[in-house]
């Protein structure tokens, strides 16, 4: 911003004022944001490079691992083929009803993660409305993996959606009307059209869903368990290692999750500039 | 379901797929969350009226709804302070290192609740960096109910920021110039020309910083201590009555905050609609 006058204050701050606010952002996401996860690597390695490795020697540390890349690599693809077919039905047709359904699809984000576990631990827990038939079949769902990937689906359902609603909403449907006048079939329009049009949104819905499956704590917690090597994913991993006093490797198993964190962000970063860079040419083109 | 189905007419399109990519959606939609809630709520008129009020007025629930909804009203007015400056840092200075505090911002949304829980907590106890020196001057932070507002503040943060920031981007400068050219100074400008324009955002960025501090545990759990009365959330409540078998007890504190975000969603909802609209007509 140039204005002539910077610093009688009438358009602009003054210089003091500018600095101070400054002064009070940046400190204040220090204090709430640099300092925390600069503790997890500080804390990972209070006790030098080979305590921080011993941790990832522990068999159920590994075990927690292993379970939550299995339980990201079910839930993210079928939030991501639900986000795909809710954004096409919702961006490429008009029906009445359609912003009742955009708010129940956000729904997931509004309920608390406790509950989002809950409400399985409800219909498929012992005493649940489905638990005496699972008992019969010998199926577990609660305290098992599946009402680990379950709670996980819950939690991380709309992030797909609702990053492609407005994406396609914004594209609108001419590309795909020309490729069918074309004479190109659905699925091909779909695959040769839509799909490079939305790449870019879509990676940026499927990297923050991850980020949320592999980092789901509360909702995973209700319906874990908690036995170790079986039903612990690394976030419930952390909290058992903590409440054992075993800090180093609770912040050991920590920092995998903050690389993850930073990583997303950076890649959350790029992506958010290339879907900005993306719709500006739309708008131009108009 | 049926319902639903017979709002939806076939609409006219040329584009194929519609009834498959509708039908995958409500059925997906239905088992993975309408179900699900339904059954919380079915289970909760299934207790009865006298059951259902004693589960949800009982001290110990009374309690926990009360610390948890100063804990988060406190956490979100300090996020909206702080993240209505943040925003207009990142909009209108340059200073070293902004792009990075820029992406920083959503730290809390990509961090793992337990994982910033027990930073937080090992920041503010008695031999962390921040505590050692906050102890002796007779602030205890860990285990008291300002060490669950400071959880609240970090999960809170991205929200204000992130709703303000796009509106203060869209802000015209000739407005300001007008303002101060029939002689507003700078504050008089900011108080009557900005801020009644940005103030929507402001007020959405509050609602979702403080819908989120109702519903959040993972964060708070580590450095709350959990101690009823003093200084137990009502998440942490309901897990607690669901080790003890207590479905009835979890239940009934689960459909009150449920439905507590429910209203929430619907103030925001109705917020970003007011907030869309003034900027449209600002179009104009």
């Amino acid at each position: 911003m140039k204005t002539f006058n910077n610093s009688n204050g009438a358009q602009s701050e003054s210089k003091l004022v500018k600095y101070l606010l400054i002064f009070t952002a940046i400190s204040f996401l220090s204090i709430m944001l640099l300092i925390p996860l600069i503790t997890i690597f500080a804390e990972a390695f209070r006790k030098g490079v080979e305590a921080y490795f011993l941790a990832f020697s522990d068999e159920y540390v590994l075990q927690a691992i292993k379970l939550t890349v299995i339980t990201a690599l079910i839930a993210v693809p079928l939030n991501l083929v639900f986000g795909v077919c809710a954004s096409w039905a919702i961006a490429k047709y008009s029906f009445f009803g359609k912003s009742f359904l955009i708010t129940l699809i956000d729904l997931p984000f509004a309920v608390s993660p406790v509950i989002s576990g809950f409400v399985y631990v409800l219909l498929f827990g012992a005493q649940g409305w489905f638990g005496s038939w699972l008992i019969e079949n010998d199926v577990q769902i609660i305290f098992a993996v599946p009402g680990i990937v379950l709670a996980t689906i819950f939690v991380t359902f709309p992030f797909v959606a609702r990053e492609l609603i407005p994406l396609m909403q914004e594209q609108g449907n001419d590309e795909e009307q020309a490729a069918l006048l074309l004479g190109a079939s659905g699925l091909q329009t779909f695959f040769k059209v839509t799909l490079p049009n939305i790449k870019w949104g879509l990676l940026y819905g499927v990297i923050l869903c991850n980020a949320r499956a592999m980092g789901e704590f509360g909702a995973v917690s209700v319906v874990s368990g908690h036995i170790q090597g079986v039903t612990n994913t690394m976030p419930l991993q952390v909290e058992i290692l903590y409440n054992e006093y075993n800090f180093v490797a609770a912040f050991a198993v920590s920092t995998l999750l903050a690389i993850l964190a930073l990583l997303t962000l950076v890649l959350k970063y790029i992506l958010e500039w290339k879907v900005r860079r993306q719709l500006q040419k739309l708008k131009e083109e108009e | 379901m049926r319902l639903n189905f017979g709002i939806l007419k076939r609409p006219k399109s040329s584009i194929p797929g519609f009834g498959l990519t509708m039908g995958y959606t409500i059925f997906y939609l239905s088992i993975i969350v309408l179900i699900p809630l339904f059954a919380l709520f079915t289970e909760a008129f299934s207790l009865g009226w006298d059951e259902f009020f004693k589960a949800t007025t009982d001290d110990r629930v009374v309690e926990s709804y009360k610390l948890t909804f100063y804990t988060s009203i406190i956490a979100a007015l300090i996020n909206t302070f702080f993240g209505v400056i943040v925003a207009w840092c990142l909009v209108r200075y340059e200073f070293f290192g902004k792009r990075v505090f820029d992406a920083m911002v959503d730290l809390p949304f990509a961090l793992p609740t337990a994982v910033s829980g027990i930073a937080l907590t090992t920041l503010y106890s008695y031999q962390g960096w921040f505590g050692q020196y906050l102890e002796p001057l007779g602030f205890k932070i860990v285990f008291t109910p300002i060490g669950i507002t400071i959880a609240l503040i970090f999960i809170g943060l991205p929200f204000v920021v992130r709703t303000v920031q796009p509106s203060l981007e869209e802000l015209e400068i000739e407005q300001e110039e007008a303002a101060s050219s029939l002689g507003a100074n700078r504050w008089q400008t900011f108080y009557k020309v900005i801020l009644p324009t940005i103030f929507p955002a402001v007020l959405t960025g509050f609602a979702l910083s403080f819908a989120r501090a109702l519903g959040e545990y993972g964060s708070v759990v580590f450095i709350s201590g959990n101690m009823p009365f003093k200084t137990e959330i009502s998440t942490l409540l309901i897990i607690t009555k669901l080790e003890q078998y207590d479905y009835v007890g979890a239940t009934a504190i689960a459909v009150v905050m449920l439905l507590i975000s429910f209203v929430m969603l619907l103030f925001i909802n109705i917020l970003q609609r007011w907030s869309s609209r003034r900027r449209g007509m600002e179009a104009i």
